[in-house]
């Protein structure tokens, strides 16, 4: 099997017991297999004892299966979810510290006011923006602000959820 | 009444049954040496850490049981990380205990700290790290329930100094409780019928059988199995000793097993390779499509259907895809399939297989496993053929790695399970000797065979004084050929002879390494010595370490050169 096959990027949610090292075998499993991982999240849940993570990976079909199955073969996993299977929404946050002056701050305001972002931070010659969203979202942002000028950027990464059933 | 985290330690391996651990002390872990005595487990003191593990394993393949190490913090840990890896590999259910410096010292550099669970994550099914003593009794539970359940693996405890030193209330968990870990044993049923359905219609199947097959007791049923849709079998490596090579008639007199194909892969028979390239069906049982067996994945059992039955849903369709998955223990799936194949028999079925044995009967007369044993110069093969013909079968036989490893593979016959001990995943040269002191340990009175190379025989040759010590009577063959025998034959063959750093010429004594071991040492040069030298050992109550001057540079056939299909053999 070619791990390092570049297929389709998919979400998995993993549901893990909220332990120490929990998270190493988790990044240890992908590193060690040669798997890729583009970005992962990781947070408690309701329940104290498990923390659920995000990630998002890349590869065929076959290289995906071999990574949920690996996943469930942990021990401290407790429930790997294909988002591959299913409807889910997924939200990402960002923090984007943009250059702002005389000439771009209306510009950057607006684009502010369409995105339904937050400026969070003000100074003299910077607008720090919040803004939530799935992946198109961001990229769209990023590269309207990116033209006025960004000096940072932090991403949380993203995190996912399937959608409620209908009935 | 309150117990000390060292006392637990041992009140708890009690529980588990077990009977013997394989160990090596230092700081660490003095205060569970120090309980030792009082209770009643066998200790066996090892000469390296590494022996330790392999002991440990040794044990645990030849019985079934989880075999258990204990060593140090540090170096001691580390030293047992071949072991662990090679018992990963194998899927051998073995729990390993390390000593750890104390927790509040952790992180810090500490004289003789190293983060052993994170060295070992890799290579063990879990481990864990005990950071209070009110936890121990739970992980140690838990450490054994995942060695030996599911599909079986090394477990790795890590015991910090001071939580062997607290003090609790003793307590034993009844049962463990591991939300994430729910190993699938019981075979899909729709899945049995749609493999019932595929053997149905076959003209030409197979049976590739595994270690899985071993590790479940499936034994017997895989004779049946392959009895009823009259199948024949090839096994891997791992396999050997699943399905009986040789039928013994009511006389006593031993011939081949017709159903038996012998070993398939990169150094198997040229019937088993062919049978699998030809098959129409190929049904895998405990086994996982290693590289070594399949050859160039694409041309591997190009005509078949496949069925895969394993515990391990990881190992289904990694390699190959598979037409028909089915997971669940070995035993169980293959009794279930028994019982589809019972309520409704193949018809004609003597007469459907009659041309595919045919077939098969023909691949193996033309091209059997084949050496020549003439004039003086001892050819290895004949030395494996003679220890199986005096012993009439009757060992546990473990090997190094290399040429010695597949002669014994090919020329040893395996009638029954759990009596080939062998690194195969890993392939550690220095496995054979202490595993085969860890099998001697659980039968003491079973003739136990290390079939060695003269390179291997050396890394881990310091155990010779724990088996003589311990009056384990081991017996280790060493086929002496003056060289890294399967480097070499690789270089012959792809290397253009280049013989860079394989000569071994430079050796010691056997003889009188055995000797100054305080074992007995015994050499044949020459043929007609191979009889009497392995006569006398096997009479002797000791450790003896034959050595075999064999030919220098016989080589392995058949060979699958890497990366060609299995069908594509060198041939002698
Ligand atoms: C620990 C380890 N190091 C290196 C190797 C690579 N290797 C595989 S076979 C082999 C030669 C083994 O020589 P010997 O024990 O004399 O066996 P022979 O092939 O000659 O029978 C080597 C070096 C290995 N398998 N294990
Ligand atoms: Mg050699």
């Amino acid at each position: 099997m070619n791990m390092h096959s570049n297929g389709q990027k998919h979400t998995i949610g993993v549901v893990v017991e909220n332990r120490p090292g929990v998270l190493s075998r988790v990044a240890g499993l992908f590193s060690g297999r040669g798997f890729n991982i583009e970005c992962l999240t990781v947070a408690e849940t309701i329940d104290p004892g498990q923390s659920r993570i995000t990630l998002v990976t890349s590869g065929d079909q076959q290289v995906l299966e071999q990574i949920v199955k690996q996943l469930n073969k942990l021990i401290n996993v407790i429930k790997v979810i294909d988002f591959r299977e299913m409807e889910f929404v997924n939200r990402e946050m960002a923090l984007i510290k943009v250059r702002a002056d005389q000439q771009t701050r209306a510009e950057i305001l607006r684009i502010v006011d369409i995105f339904r972002a937050k400026v969070v931070d003000v100074s003299p010659h910077f607008y720090t923006i919040e803004v939530t969203g799935d992946d198109g979202k961001i990229a769209a942002i990023l590269e309207l602000l990116g033209q006025l000028g960004i000096t940072e950027v932090a991403r949380t990464g993203k995190v996912a959820m399937a959608r409620a059933k209908k009935h | 009444m309150k117990l000390k985290g060292a006392q637990i330690f041992f009140e708890c391996l009690q529980k588990e049954g077990v009977e013997v651990i394989f160990g090596f002390p230092g700081g660490a872990v003095i205060d569970i040496y120090h309980e030792l005595p009082k209770y009643d487990i066998r200790h066996i003191l090892v000469r390296h850490e590494q022996g330790a593990a392999h002991m440990a394993d040794g044990y645990a393949r030849a019985t079934g049981k989880v075999g258990v190490c204990l060593v140090t913090s540090g170096p001691g840990a580390t030293n047992t990380v071949t072991g662990i890896a090679t018992a990963y590999m194998d899927s051998v259910p073995m729990v390993i205990f390390t000593g750890q410096v104390p927790t509040a010292l952790i992180g810090n550099d500490a004289f003789q700290e190293v983060d052993i669970v994170g060295i070992s994550r890799p290579c063990t099914k879990h481990n864990y790290l005990v950071k209070h003593v009110d936890d121990l009794a739970t992980v140690i539970k838990e450490a054994f329930f995942l060695a030996r359940t599911g599909r079986p693996g090394p477990v790795l405890v890590d015991l910090p100094k001071d939580v062997l030193g607290a003090q609790i209330e003793f307590r034993y968990p009844k049962k463990v409780e591991l939300k994430g870990y729910r190993p699938t044993l019981d075979a899909h049923l729709g899945q049995i019928k749609r493999a019932h359905q595929a053997i149905k219609k076959s003209k030409r199947p197979v049976i590739y059988a595994g270690g899985g097959v071993i590790i479940a007791e499936a034994g017997e049923e895989l004779a049946r199995f392959a009895e009823l849709i009259q199948a024949p079998v090839t096994t891997t490596l791992m396999g050997l000793g699943s399905f009986p090579a040789m039928l013994e008639d009511p006389t006593g007199r031993k011939e081949l097993n017709p159903w038996w194909l012998g070993m398939l892969g990169m150094h198997g028979t040229f019937r088993a390779n062919m049978a699998v390239s030809n098959a129409d069906l190929l049904i895998a049982v405990g086994a996982r499509f290693d590289d070594r067996v399949t050859g160039k994945v694409s041309g591997f059992a190009p005509k078949a259907k496949i069925i895969h039955v394993d515990v391990d849903p990881t190992s289904i369709s990694k390699n190959v895809v598979v037409d028909i998955p089915i997971v669940g223990d070995c035993k169980n799936a293959l009794q279930k399939l028994i019982q589809v194949c019972e309520k409704e028999p193949l018809e004609d079925i003597e007469q459907a297989r009659s041309a595919w044995m045919e077939q098969i009967r023909q691949w193996r007369e033309t091209y059997p496993l084949a050496y020549k044993q003439e004039g003086d110069i001892i050819k290895p093969q004949y030395v494996v053929e003679k220890l199986y013909e005096l012993c009439n079968g009757n060992a546990i036989v473990t090997t190094e790695v290399g040429q010695n490893q597949m002669w014994a593979a090919q020329y040893f016959h395996f009638n029954k399970p759990r009596t080939l001990l062998t690194s195969g995943g890993l392939g550690t040269m220095g496995y054979g000797l202490p595993a085969a002191i860890g099998a001697q340990v659980a039968f003491p009175d079973r003739l136990v065979i290390d079939i060695a190379g003269d390179g291997s025989i050396q890394m881990n040759i310091q155990e010779l004084i724990t088996a003589v010590c311990n009056c384990l009577p081991v017996k280790v063959a060493i086929l002496n050929n003056r060289y890294l025998g399967m480097v070499r034959q690789w270089q012959e063959l792809f290397y253009d002879k280049n013989y860079c750093a394989t000569c071994l010429d430079a050796a010691p004594d056997f003889v009188k390494l055995a000797d100054a071991y305080g074992a007995v040492g015994l050499r044949a040069t020459r043929a007609e010595e191979v009889e009497p030298v392995i006569r006398e050992a096997f009479s002797i109550k000791k450790p003896v370490l034959m050595e075999f001057v064999v030919a220098q540079e016989e080589g392995v056939y058949p060979m699958v050169p890497a990366g060609k299909n299995i069908s594509e053999m060198l041939l002698v």
